[in-house]
């Protein structure tokens, strides 16, 4: 076996370790029972009380998203203005110009809802100060936004009969103190050592050994990309993401940041099964998630190794696969492998760019955005997989002949019409958008934008429609990556991107903690003969089964007109 | 909603002294440790920065080793890919025209011995790197514009190889930059 296969065996086996490992101190951590990191204490009660917040406040579901939808309005406000203003404030080394209102609005959005899509370039788009005070900011509090209410959930499931779905304030500020912070500091050392700048030194002017004068961005830039993986960020500070050779230098700090992208949403599911004390529930989470994750990751895998026919065509050698978008010092197997684990999860950073890859590995890629429930983003990825547990119950308690329950709570019809709407919202912001931007490319091509529609894509035919088609799957998805050739810094795109991220954040964490609160009120059913149980393999299987048919008739129609003509046409030649 | 309004804003405000002051400056002292102070490693030769071993430059000169073709040329103040999809017929002429080029310079080639990644385009366009394969079948070529001993360079090549890390993960790779560098250096002796 090549050492680009081992390589990405061995990282798994990395990532699975560290992630049950966080799983069962996160569990601990969040019910408060003692942990290695008390020692954080003091500096939490400093920020609970500056911020004058009592940690112990009871909240129930109505209160609890009040606090959350607050404070994330409160950042819309305050980075909507700030990247206006950026060029007039401070760590403004290079003299990089204040945003449009609608590239502001599009910026602040996606980073407030853990999508960083990126419609600017870090180098001539963002400020220092932005891109620490508003962006690295924003990708530890969003992430910990998902982190809290994911406990919110777990807190219903664990207590009988209960209104409390504990403060917000104090899982938020948890997060933060106890799990991202602490681990970001590790991995922005890693960063920094290997070579990926931290100072804020502005850009450096040499000249190269053949003569050309070259001009090279640079900026503290360790601290940033160390969160934006944790957090399932994924907003660069360079416009090539985690393919640029100062944020990803070789293939160990590659290693620790595909990594580091994956074990909270992972450890996540882990700390369900201890929080909950219902092991054997989290064990069979976790199991159909991970199958699913398999399904997307080892064709893609199989594809970029295989290389490009159509270069094969040409006689070149293609000895480890397809090279084009690819870093060499990671190689295909290694991007392939990292481009389904940043479309499961919510990061959609990129180390190797995801319009040049194989037809088949872009539908791979986009299906692993629509689904969004395959561990996912930090927090959201969970509550995302609640909805499917709410439908998989209620279809299989139809199927039976049972009541649907699920935890010992009778699952009514106000509960299943929320899931429904959460389940249909995705497929409405996804095929509504597409259609949206494909009308107008095709009757106002010459429409007066920054970029007119005409330019629009940077691929002709079926890839084209990929690229719109990837462009909201990824808003829906709060994902970030994209099919990068589009040329999306325009009105148009800077809105409507906007408005599907905003309502494919907020309506999918109202939706399940919703739920939740009001399951938890109801009556507590003990288990019994006739109970659905949803700790069993079949229950698994059937769950796995809703996820699959829901997505198919949600969405192969769109694929079917996109990557899939695209393999199917190439194919033919 | 009123009553969470004046927690979320001073919450904000503690937030972004821990989060944008106290943390990135921790790690900024921390960096100045670093090999490159936390600047990036510059490459030095004879006093001045020809550049960062980290980012790589273009190459076109025969008488250096060249990279991987780059869809922003180079240009360090920016970065980016093709964003080429595979079966566009403009990209694929691209590939043609790089694949001519090489056998023009190269004419001892055969096209199977090209290597794909010195006829695709990098994904951040700065790419510092080629495949030890995409180094040796340009040995030849290199030593004939510089009239050196062709094993001379061969085994400079050779001594510029990087292991895969940990001698088992990922692929093996060699520093353009680098090896110019010290191509230039054996050509002073």
């Amino acid at each position: 076996m090549n050492t680009e296969l081992i390589g990405i065996i061995v990282t798994f086996g990395i990532t699975l370790t560290i992630a049950i490992a966080l799983g069962r101190y996160m569990a601990k951590m969040y019910a408060g029972e003692k942990v290695w990191t008390d020692f954080m204490k003091p500096v939490e009660n400093l920020l609970f009380k500056l911020g004058g917040i009592n940690p112990s406040e009871h909240m129930n579901w109505k209160q609890f998203l009040k606090a959350m939808m607050t404070i994330n309005i409160l950042w819309l406000v305050y980075g909507f203005f700030l990247l206006i203003y950026q060029d007039k404030l401070p760590l403004n080394p290079d003299g990089n110009p204040g945003m449009t209102a609608d590239l502001s609005f599009n910026t602040i959005i996606s980073f407030v809802a853990n999508c960083n899509l990126q419609d600017y370039s870090g180098e001539t788009g963002a400020t220092y100060f932005a891109q620490h005070f508003i962006f690295m900011f924003l990708h530890f509090t969003s992430a910990a936004t998902g982190m809290a209410c994911a406990i919110a959930v777990f807190k219903a499931f664990r207590d009988k009969t209960t209104t409390d779905l504990g403060s917000f304030w104090n899982y938020f500020v948890k997060s933060i103190t106890r799990v991202l912070l602490p681990i970001s500091v590790v991995i922005a050392l890693i960063l920094a050592f290997n070579g990926t700048p931290s100072s804020y030194a502005g850009k450096d002017k040499f000249i190269s050994l053949q003569g050309d004068t070259v001009t090279m961005s640079r900026g503290p830039a360790a601290q940033m990309i160390a969160i934006k993986h944790l957090g399932t960020n994924g907003g660069g500070w360079f416009g090539a993401n985690s393919a640029h050779p100062l944020e990803n230098p070789n293939y160990l700090t590659n290693v620790v940041e595909i990594t580091s992208q994956f074990i909270i949403p992972v450890g996540m599911v882990i700390a369900l099964g201890f929080f909950v004390r219902r092991k054997k529930l989290g064990l069979i989470i976790f199991g159909v998630m991970m199958t699913g994750v398999l399904m997307l990751m080892i064709p893609t895998i199989i594809g970029e190794v295989g290389g490009n026919p159509e270069i094969a065509k040409m006689g070149i050698t293609q000895s480890t696969g397809s090279m084009e978008g690819k870093e060499l010092r990671f190689g295909p197997a290694a991007t392939a492998y990292w481009s389904t684990l940043t479309t499961v999860t919510s990061t959609g950073s990129v180390n190797g760019m995801h319009d040049s890859m194989m037809p088949l590995s872009g539908c791979w890629e986009l299906l692993a955005m629509m689904i969004n429930g395959f561990f996912g983003g930090d927090g959201v990825g969970f509550l995302n997989y609640y909805i499917y547990l709410i439908i998989a119950v209620f279809i299989s308690g139809l199927m039976v002949g049972r009541t649907p329950e699920f935890m010992g709570h009778k699952v009514e019809a106000r509960e299943v019409k929320i899931a429904a709407f959460i389940t249909l919202l995705s497929p409405f912001l996804i095929k509504a958008g597409t259609a949206l931007a494909c009308y107008i490319f095709y009757t106002y091509p010459n429409a007066d934008w920054a970029v007119k529609p005409s330019a629009w894509l940077n691929n002709p035919g079926f890839h084209g429609f990929s690229e719109i088609l990837y462009q909201y799957t990824s808003s829906n998805a709060n994902n970030g990556s994209g099919f990068e050739g589009l040329a999306d810094n325009n009105i148009f795109w800077n809105v409507s991107a906007g408005v599907v991220i905003f309502f494919g954040r907020f309506l999918p964490m109202i939706g399940p903690i919703a739920i939740s609160g009001l399951l938890a009120q109801k009556k507590f059913i003990p288990e019994s003969a006739g109970t659905l149980r949803t700790d069993t393999v079949t229950f698994g299987v059937m769950t796995f089964a809703v996820i699959l048919i829901l997505n198919a008739l949600s969405y192969f129609p769109a694929l079917a007109l996109g990557p899939l003509a695209e393999y199917f046409s190439m194919l033919k030649h | 909603m009123k009553k969470y309004i004046v927690p979320s804003i001073r919450l904000t405000l503690v937030l972004i002294v821990l989060l944008c002051v106290i943390y990135p400056l921790f790690i900024a002292f921390a960096g100045k440790l670093s090999t490159g102070k936390g600047d990036g490693e510059p490459i030095i030769v004879n006093g001045k920065t020809v550049g960062y071993a980290l980012v790589g430059q273009n190459f076109s000169k025969p008488q250096y080793f060249w990279g991987r073709p780059s869809a922003v040329g180079y240009n360090a103040n920016g970065s980016g890919g093709s964003n080429k999809a595979p079966t566009n017929p403009d990209y694929l002429k691209d590939v043609e025209k790089r694949i001519d080029t090489l056998l023009k310079y190269h004419p001892y080639l055969k096209r199977s011995d090209i290597p794909a990644d010195l006829v695709t385009a990098s994904g951040s366009g700065l790419d510092p790197d080629i495949s030890p394969d995409a180094a040796k079948i340009q040995i030849k070529r290199v030593a004939l514009y510089r009239k050196l001993d062709e094993q001379k360079i061969a085994d400079l090549v050779n001594s510029h190889i990087e292991a895969p890390l940990f001698g088992f993960m990922g692929p093996a790779k060699v520093n353009v930059l680098k090896l110019n560098v010290a191509l230039d250096e054996l050509q002073k002796h």
